[in-house]
């Protein structure tokens, strides 16, 4: 039997080694000098001048030791255990599907620190899907999952494949058939009802697409997780996303309006399109965050709202990061937030800077030698000490001046100085370059990783200190040579509390087995964010990363609670791909 | 387990740990205004926020805790918050320490004039896993500090300050009692000198107790300075180590169970005095003449002291002790995640047994590095030799007594290269005051005889004499303990079977835990360990599950047994007094009293040549014992609390104690 082979443009032009698109990365080129390749953003084709001293003095690291990663040897993966009579009906539905290996390892993996790195060094998986299939609509995936229950084998739905909780490997023991439900196909908008300010999406859409789709009619979701140039709709009902407009626009538990799921038990979904409910416990909410453990989500509808008439961006310099977190507070508690408000330590600030593009005009540099000098030292702000918060203000543009006045004053009660909207557009133009950074880091012998919490006020500051005073310990008593670079940023605010993201890496030279190594550092890591108040994930999800502190973190009734769903709604683990619980 | 870790450090007979550091050596060749004027710039913590003393006070009573508990407090009692914040601010203000340098300068000064006079050396111990003060230094550098020393003297703190001056170590503040206070001058220049003073006891008083705990927890948040206590809670009158107190430690281990810090380093000290100042002053306590309200003048008139010798004091500094390390898989830190950090609440049993069973391991610690003099070696023979003996026969007693004690882990400062009887007689030189030898024989001093004495009075002067040297005795007790509970367990069981001397050791162990460093869960442990030691000795063998004293051990056992002889007869001399004497209207204030003359006349009568139980603490330890094992239990009648017998139980414990009923017996009678 023959298998009706598909290529899709997506894989085509991604890293099937690393994050994002393949003709975008950073490296030091022939002079030393950092650039970033490309011509998809902002920094794309520039030099970064002292990124190369940063990098070496942060890490001990040296641009002269590269370490080129090994291309893809098909000839590794273990064998598709195909079941054939399932690939008989499957054929009989015309629903497109491949076993080819690049098809079968690109969907094998998320963006966990030990799949890169596995994959980087050519060591592949143990277990990774048999087949892969691309449904083209609802229908399509609820003929899937009924030949895969008839047949008995295992289905993972596989959506932007940048889940960094493990949420997308195979369990090794699964000895069933495993395929892999690609919804990439299914990725349109159904319709815009512009009177409810709905639209009805099929969840296989890529987040920059529905950007893109939308805008084209005036509206936007407004949902916007620092994924979604990749990250899939289903993608973030499954894990309980988070955008970074969330002041305005709500997390996607706010946004999500009705969810249709094709389960094996069937179809789930909702009767009609009412804002809110008193039904008994949200049934949305056993599917929000289920990690592909209960069946595929295919369409959703979703909040869309107008374009804002005028954005704009803003920055304020602390003296150090306690007063930073003080300022977060109080807006927060005057319920002012900007759609984004993210909050950088020391370490971020200084990163910041090694990231600054060659200026070609001295004038510029004139003026940033100005400013410094003016901060430091006519305002005495540390260096060292010193943090940034940068902004980003949406509305109609009378309403945004005026808000950006009162977020301004408290700061300045803070001892915040504004410094301006270059240096805020900057910080967000870096969150969707800053993936990438973490494949230049592996040429050069640095792991890196983040990972996120959420923790109430008044635990923010102990819990970032702790953390990564942990860290640093813990790489020293693990025979990390170098110092690690720890840094955090609190990226969102709530009434009761904030989420904190930790950045972490270190030189591994010397170490027999790294990924291991990170991976013990990073377990204590999150004892200690659990020990400090915070919270297991804020939205991540679980995945098998954090399975084994579910029962602490939600309790046993909890967690029984969480299994008898799965039990009653999948009894043969066909969704089987052991996340969460 | 916590035990592990400290546990590791333990068999001092494997480690270098003799070298000590003479510290009055450089004081004795240099100018003393030069040293107390001197540059004094120590390592501080590094997340320390710089604040002067006053500005911890409007700290303390800003804090969202103290707010909370005088909301608490002006709701429960009506009065408005203003006048509970003013209380607040009061208990504060007779609290808080005024760390002067310029104080602690004065104190260089003098203390090295009066050490210089009283002591021929104070000794710091040199080095271990490289040098304490470096480890020290980065431990205060790192993280909060908690300086934990051992209390037999007045002397303590003032000494510790002292040193850590001469270290340039940062200078801690020091939880002090109240009584300090009363001496006017002395009581204000010891708050300059880092002081702070806690009243003795404030069981109920939620205002006072919040004022206290968030001053040490926002000294130790801060990092202001490491923080000192003691806890033995109190200076121990009997130089054995008290049964430690966990309030405080509770205190400084919350801002580490609730993540205000990222860890607490406690280290564990022990300070050996040679001869204790209060040597007489604790004898006459402990037998119920009240000891004098503690007053400058009074301090003055110990000028007297001066002109003494009181031999050399050991401080030895151990290793800091990380609470993270100990806590580690003991206590979920999350349990704190569920109330604000603000509002107080009782530890959490899994906590309560972490702090006790670290306050006993901190305080095994501070015993096993005490050192000590031949002199305590002989004070144990003397008191199993009330009668005197030959000076030849206690030297060689002594020598035995060496090798014993050596055998069982003590830390010995015995002379090296100097002839034995040069050991014992330099001895009994120093300590003349307790022994004399006449005719070759050596026996306590027993009070002058001149004139006409009441028998009474006889007795009190042979009382203070026994006391005096038994708090030498005590100072070897932590080495032997558990080999002399075993020893007795062997003795009083019915058989050699390992399991019924264990029993009866299980129930020693239990009666005695109020007067012995008996970490409560520890039993098993202990008895494998005082079999351990027994066994090494040569002194018993265990044969198919029997233990069984070999000959040689003879001597061994008994010796011990007889350690511990007082110590069994005093708490039957207790027993004796609930089941005879005590009538149904005793009061707790009656009981000591009423005690002590019960066995005067049992003394006085021939029928009782144990001393010891005239021991005010004793008695007080007794009473703590026959209270948790239930058999005597407190009622509340009206204003008073009255001790209601139970009869039957105390006096099988008695008998139970004396060996003349099996354990298992005294158990059920119990019940």
């Amino acid at each position: 039997m023959s298998a009706t082979v598909h290529c899709f443009p997506r894989q085509e032009i991604m890293k099937w080694n690393g994050w994002g698109y393949s003709d975008s990365k950073f490296l030091f080129n022939k002079k030393g000098q950092a650039e970033f390749t490309g011509k998809r953003y902002r920094l794309s084709g520039m030099i970064l001048p002292s990124l190369q001293d940063w990098f070496e003095n942060t890490f001990g690291a040296s641009v002269k030791q590269h370490k080129s990663p090994p291309s893809l040897n098909a000839g590794a993966l273990p064998p598709a255990n195909l079941n054939e009579a399932f690939l008989q009906d499957l054929t009989a539905t015309g629903i497109p599907f491949s076993h080819e290996a690049d098809d079968r390892v690109f969907r094998a993996h998320g963006h966990c620190l030990h799949e890169i790195f596995a994959l980087r060094e050519g060591r592949g998986f143990q277990r990774v899907p048999d087949m892969v299939t691309w449904p083209n609509c609802h229908n399509d995936v609820v003929k899937i999952v009924e030949l895969a229950c008839k047949h008995n084998v295992c289905v993972i739905p596989y959506g932007g494949g940048t889940s960094v909780t493990g949420a997308l490997e195979c369990p090794p023991e699964e000895m069933r058939c495993i395929v892999s439900l690609d919804t990439s196909q299914m990725n349109r908008i159904l319709w815009i009802d512009e009177k409810n300010l709905v639209a009805r999406i099929e969840a296989g859409i890529i987040g920059q697409d529905l950007e893109r789709l939308l805008n084209e009619g005036g509206y936007c979701t407004g949902h916007e997780p620092d994924s979604m140039e990749f990250s899939s709709l289903g993608g973030w009902v499954a894990t309980r996303a988070s955008g970074m407009k969330k002041n305005v626009y709500g997390n996607i538990e706010d946004l999500v309006v009705h969810i249709k799921v094709v389960t094996p038990r069937g179809v789930m979904e909702k009767s009609c399109q009412g804002p809110r409910m008193s039904t008994g416990p949200d049934v949305h909410h056993f599917i929000l965050g289920s990690e592909g453990t209960l069946g595929v989500v295919t369409e959703v509808t979703m909040k869309i709202r107008p374009i804002p008439e005028y954005r704009k961006y803003g920055s304020v310099v602390f003296p150090n990061f306690e007063a930073g977190v003080a300022c977060l507070r109080e807006v927060a508690k005057q319920r002012c937030a900007p759609a984004s408000i993210r909050l950088m330590d020391n370490e971020q600030f200084q990163f910041g800077h090694a990231l600054k593009p060659q200026v070609s005009s001295i004038f510029t540099s004139f003026v940033e030698g100005l400013k410094k000098f003016y901060i430091t030292k006519f305002k005495g702000f540390d260096p060292h000490q010193l943090c940034v918060a940068t902004l980003l203000f949406e509305g109609d543009r009378e309403r945004v001046l005026q808000h950006e006045k009162q977020v301004y004053d408290i700061a300045a009660k803070f001892g915040g100085l504004a410094a301006g909207e270059d240096n805020g557009q900057r910080g967000y133009i870096l969150t969707f370059v800053i993936a990438y950074l973490r494949d230049l880091g592996l040429d050069y012998y640095v792991v890196a990783e983040s990972f996120e919490t959420s923790v109430p006020w008044d635990r923010v500051l102990d819990l970032c200190r702790n953390v990564k005073e942990r860290i640093i310990r813990e790489c020293k008593e693990r025979g990390v040579q170098f110092q690690p670079l720890t840094s955090c940023r609190v990226t969102q605010t709530y009434d009761a509390g904030a989420c904190v993201y930790f950045y972490f890496a270190f030189n591994y030279r010397g170490l027999a087995d790294p990924v291991h190594t990170y991976e013990q550092v990073e377990h204590a890591a999150r004892d200690e964010i659990l020990a400090n108040g915070g919270s297991l994930s804020h939205h991540h999800g679980v995945g098998k990363l954090r399975k084994e502190w579910m029962k602490e973190s939600i309790s046993d009734v909890g967690l029984g609670m969480l299994r008898s769903v799965k039990e009653y709604v999948d009894p043969d683990n066909i969704f089987g791909n052991r996340n969460l619980l | 387990m916590a035990s592990t870790t400290l546990y590791s450090q333990r068999d001092p007979m494997l480690k270098k740990r003799d070298d000590f550091e003479d510290i009055l050596e450089e004081r004795r060749n240099s100018s003393d205004l030069k040293y107390a004027v001197r540059c004094y710039a120590p390592v501080l913590y590094k997340g320390l926020t710089p604040c002067k003393a006053n500005m911890l006070k409007s700290m303390v009573l800003q804090s969202d805790h103290l707010r909370y508990v005088i909301n608490q407090v002006s709701q429960e009692s009506g009065e408005a918050p203003d006048i509970i914040h003013e209380e607040a601010s009061v208990i504060l203000e007779e609290m808080a320490h005024r760390l002067k340098i310029s104080t602690v300068r004065f104190f260089a000064f003098t203390l090295t004039k009066a050490f210089k006079t009283l002591f021929q050396h104070i000794c710091v111990n040199e080095e271990e896993y490289g040098s304490w003060y470096i480890n020290l230094q980065q431990a205060i550098q790192e993280h909060p500090v908690v300086l934990l020393p051992s209390h037999r003297s007045y002397m303590d703190f003032l000494l510790m300050s002292y040193i850590l001056y001469t270290y340039d170590l940062a200078l801690p503040v020091i939880a002090a009692g109240m009584d300090f206070m009363g001496m006017k001058f002395i009581g204000e220049m010891l708050r300059m000198s880092g002081a702070f003073f806690i009243r003795r006891s404030f069981g109920g008083d939620k205002l006072y107790w919040a004022v206290f705990s968030e001053y040490v927890k926002t000294m130790l948040r801060n990092g202001f300075a490491p923080i000192e206590f003691f806890l033995e809670g109190t200076r121990s009158r009997t130089c054995k180590s008290l049964t430690p107190k966990i309030g405080l430690l509770n205190i400084v281990m919350e801002p580490f169970f609730k993540g205000e810090v990222f860890d607490v380093h406690l280290v564990p000290i022990s300070i050996s005095y040679e001869r204790i100042l209060e040597e007489s002053l604790y004898a006459r306590e402990l037998l119920g003449v009240p000891k004098p309200k503690e007053s400058t003048s009074g301090l003055l008139k110990a000028r007297r002291i001066l002109s003494e010798n009181y031999g050399s004091i050991h401080v030895y500094f151990g290793q800091p002790v990380s609470i993270r390390s100990l806590a580690q898989d003991k206590v979920n830190r999350c349990k704190y995640n569920l109330v604000p950090r603000h509002i107080p609440r009782k530890p959490t049993k899994e906590t309560q047994s972490f702090v006790t069973d670290t306050a006993y391991r901190i305080v095994r610690l501070q015993e096993d590095s005490m050192v000590l003099k031949p002199w305590v070696l002989m004070a144990s023979i003397l008191l199993q030799n009330l009668e005197g003996l030959e000076l030849s026969l206690l030297t060689e007693q002594t020598l035995w007594l060496r090798g014993l004690a050596q055998s069982c882990g003590a830390f010995l400062d015995w002379p090296d290269h100097t002839p034995s009887a040069k050991v014992v007689s330099s001895s009994l030189a120093l300590h003349r005051g307790l022994v004399c030898v006449s005719g070759g024989r050596v026996s306590l001093v027993l009070g002058e005889p001149q004139g006409l004495v009441t028998p009474e009075e006889a007795l009190f002067n042979r009382a203070v004499s026994v006391l005096s040297c038994a708090s030498y005795r005590n100072q070897i007790l932590h080495v032997f303990i558990r080999p002399a509970i075993l020893a007795v367990a062997i003795h009083n069981a019915a058989s050699s079977k390992k399991d019924e001397v264990f029993n009866c050791f299980s129930f020693l162990c239990k009666m005695f835990s109020d007067e012995f460093i008996l970490c409560p869960g520890d039993t098993v442990q202990d008895f494998e360990e005082a079999c351990y030691l027994l066994v090494k000795s040569g002194s018993v063998q265990t044969l198919q599950q029997n233990i069984v004293v070999t000959d040689r051990g003879q001597s061994t056992l008994s010796f011990l047994n007889g350690l511990l002889e007082s110590f069994l007869q005093g708490y039957q001399v207790v027993c004796q007094y609930f089941c005879e004497e005590a009538c149904d209207s005793l009061t707790e204030k009656q009981y000591i009293p009423a005690v002590r003359s019960f066995a005067v006349k049992l003394i006085l009568a021939g029928n009782l040549r144990c001393y010891e139980v005239l021991s005010s603490d004793m008695q007080k330890n007794a009473l703590a014992a026959l209270l948790r094992l239930g058999a005597v239990s407190k009622v509340k009648v009206a204003d008073q609390v009255t001790l209601k017998v139970n009869k039957l139980a105390v006096n099988s414990l008695e008998d139970t104690l004396g060996g003349r009923l099996p354990t298992q017996k005294a158990v059920l009678a119990r019940l």
